[in-house]
């Protein structure tokens, strides 16, 4: 279990003030000048060694990810993008940041322009939280009026601007490149990559595109160093995690805990156990909407981190553990994550705009057990086809869930169509 | 994807006031200055607050005058994004989450109590009330939650959700957030 001491969000559930006098008593803007004094390559160097993974879903190298700006002036704004657009079901961490501890997301906003040479950042946040989005813009007027960003940031002679913008609710504009185009006053449509948004992004400038507690972790890891960090976890699953736990659970709640602990204490620990205990568990989405569930049998062993989850095939995503106990409808919950991504759908590529609508609706035929068997290998075979043939892996995150569910509970959705058989049967036979 | 039209009744004045240019203005601040369209969101977000909750066609009309887009560009985003109302949409716009972690706690009871409290989805009450069911708000571990205009509600059951209309009803004030004492997402049991 984490140690209070190497927790960086100590103000996650707003107990205290997140105003800036009260963020500085936490240690937030602690001498920021001297991190910034220590140079793009330094810094960056710190980041890579520490292991930090981006936190938004994909677990790329956060400080791997910088150096894929380009070194030298190019004439050109060079842009960070922070995505604030939380729209994962499951996922809630990136709102308690950005209304309990929006200093460190700024100072990490500051660090991180200053390690890949960006003068400009905006932070996009996702429209539906409006009032957090007013205390973000609080703190960043704090922030300017306290010379800590703008013209001389901290004092390092470095000029960074940090802008805020919101989107109007539009869950594909957490994809990197349909946020850019967002950003820049369009329909959030991906783009076709390359080109990578390194060499062409916001405005067809070098951007980068980070998560906000990709950002946030920044500032807490080069003040007590890569190795405190990459000491937490396990080898290349390091440092503090924020867990999102929602079901059936009897307290849900966000946690900060470290990489890899067992999925089995997080849940028991944190959340107050299952709801009726934890042989009433049925199966957990571990990694909010978008990855395959596991069962039971798998979620008493495994380990929270990004390749303890890959080994099982799923995945930590976003760290938002989803629990269903026995009493759950798995079909039925599948079918409205199905819903959802035909919902979400940007309507831009054929497989998705389409097969999004097909899924759902096998989806609600398999939850009535409305089906012959046969479909099942029909619907697994339609979410091959959308899986990779899309521009961008919103077709993957409407497939996943449907082909985990297929892969461990294949049972449930014979024995439901075998029910409606029989009953139909009693009712016309 | 979903189907948006504009509403068919558009008996409707709406005109920037100098007041209102002057915020417009103050958003352009903070894109480069050929970069205009980049405020488009946060222009129609504006226009849908002072139009009083959706968009009529002459505030769509209105933004694209002030960030010298072609209408069709500004229609698009007011169609592709999920926050713009088309229609009118109340003073108290409820929306209600209703996407997996939600449902999983409950959230078909919370639009029972939409449905028994306010009435059919999307219709408007005469107490100006309307509800719609939304996908994820991301306060997921306060589910089962709602929003009403700007305000989210949260940890909440059938009971608390009919106290919260009535109350909007009889115009009492309403404990925002948590429902059930929660400061925000810390552990909490339930009683």
């Amino acid at each position: 279990m984490l140690d209070s001491k190497d927790r960086i969000f100590d103000n996650l559930y707003g107990f205290e003030p997140w105003n800036l006098a009260n963020a500085k008593l936490r240690g937030d803007w602690d001498n920021t000048k001297d991190i910034l004094l220590k140079g793009r390559e330094k810094i960056t160097e710190e980041v890579i060694s520490s292991g930090l993974r981006g936190r938004g879903g994909a677990g790329f190298s956060t400080g791997v990810k910088w150096t894929f700006m380009p070194k030298e002036p190019t004439g050109k704004t060079h842009y960070l993008v922070v995505n604030a657009d939380e729209s994962e079901p499951g996922t809630c961490k990136d709102r308690e940041i950005l209304r309990n501890e929006p200093h460190k997301l700024l100072e990490g906003c500051v660090i991180a322009c200053a390690a890949m040479g960006a003068q400009v950042c905006y932070i996009y946040i996702r429209g539906e939280f409006i009032n957090e989005r007013y205390i973000l813009e609080s703190a960043l007027k704090e922030a300017y009026d306290d010379g800590l960003v703008g013209n001389n940031a901290c004092g390092s002679g470095l000029d960074i601007e940090i802008f805020i913008h919101h989107g109007a609710g539009a869950y594909i504009c957490g994809e990197e490149t349909a946020l850019l185009e967002s950003l820049e006053g369009k329909k959030g449509m991906p783009r076709l990559k390359p080109p990578f948004p390194a060499a062409a992004g916001l405005y067809g400038c070098p951007t980068t595109v980070n998560n906000v507690e990709s950002i946030a972790v920044v500032p807490t890891i080069l003040r007590r160093g890569s190795s405190w960090f990459s000491g937490i976890g396990r080898e290349n699953n390091t440092g503090t995690k924020i867990f999102c736990i929602s079901g059936h659970v009897n307290t849900p709640c966000n946690i900060e805990e470290e990489m890899g602990i067992p999925l089995k204490d997080l849940i028991e620990k944190h959340a107050g156990g299952v709801i009726g205990g934890w042989d009433n568990l049925l199966a957990v989405i571990p990694g909010g909407s978008s990855v395959p569930m596991i069962p039971k049998e798998i979620c008493d062993e495994v380990l929270m981190d990004f390749d303890s989850l890959q080994a099982v095939k799923s995945g930590l995503g976003t760290a938002a553990v989803i629990v269903m106990d026995k009493s759950t409808d798995l079909i039925k919950a599948i079918s409205r994550i199905s819903y959802f991504y035909k919902h979400e759908s940007c309507g831009q590529c054929t497989p998705c705009r389409e097969g999004t609508g097909w899924l759902w609706e096998m989806m609600e035929k398999m939850a009535r057990g409305d089906a012959k068997k046969d479909d099942i290998d029909t619907l697994l075979s339609l979410t091959k086809r959308i899986e990779g043939h899309t521009i961008c892996a919103l077709g993957d995150a409407a497939a996943w869930p449907i082909q985990g569910l297929i892969r461990h509970f294949r049972h449930h959705i014979e024995d439901r169509i075998d029910q409606y058989q029989k009953e139909s049967n009693q009712n016309y036979g | 994807m979903t189907v948006k039209r504009l509403a068919d009744n558009q008996d409707i004045n709406f005109k920037f006031d100098n007041k209102d240019l002057k915020f417009l203005n103050s958003l352009l601040e903070n894109y480069p200055k050929d970069k205009k369209q980049s405020a488009v969101v946060p222009s129609l977000f504006y226009a849908q607050r002072k139009a009083g909750g959706w968009l009529p066609e002459k505030a769509i009309l209105a933004v694209s005058d002030f960030l010298d887009m072609p209408k069709i560009r500004v229609l698009e985003i007011a169609t592709f994004y999920s926050m713009f109302n088309l229609q009118p949409s109340g003073d108290h716009f409820v929306q209600v989450c209703g996407t997996t972690p939600c449902w999983l706690r409950g959230a078909e009871n919370i639009k029972k109590a939409c449905k028994d409290y306010i009435g059919q989805e999307r219709e408007v009450s005469k107490d100006g009330l309307c509800w719609i069911e939304v996908e994820c708000l991301g306060a997921c571990v306060n589910a089962p939650m709602i929003q009403i205009n700007d305000d989210y509600y949260e940890d909440l059951d059938y009971e608390s959700t009919v106290k919260i209309l009535k109350d909007i009803k009889n115009k009492k004030n309403i404990i925002k957030g948590s429902q059930i004492g929660r400061k925000s997402s810390e552990p909490l049991e339930r009683d």
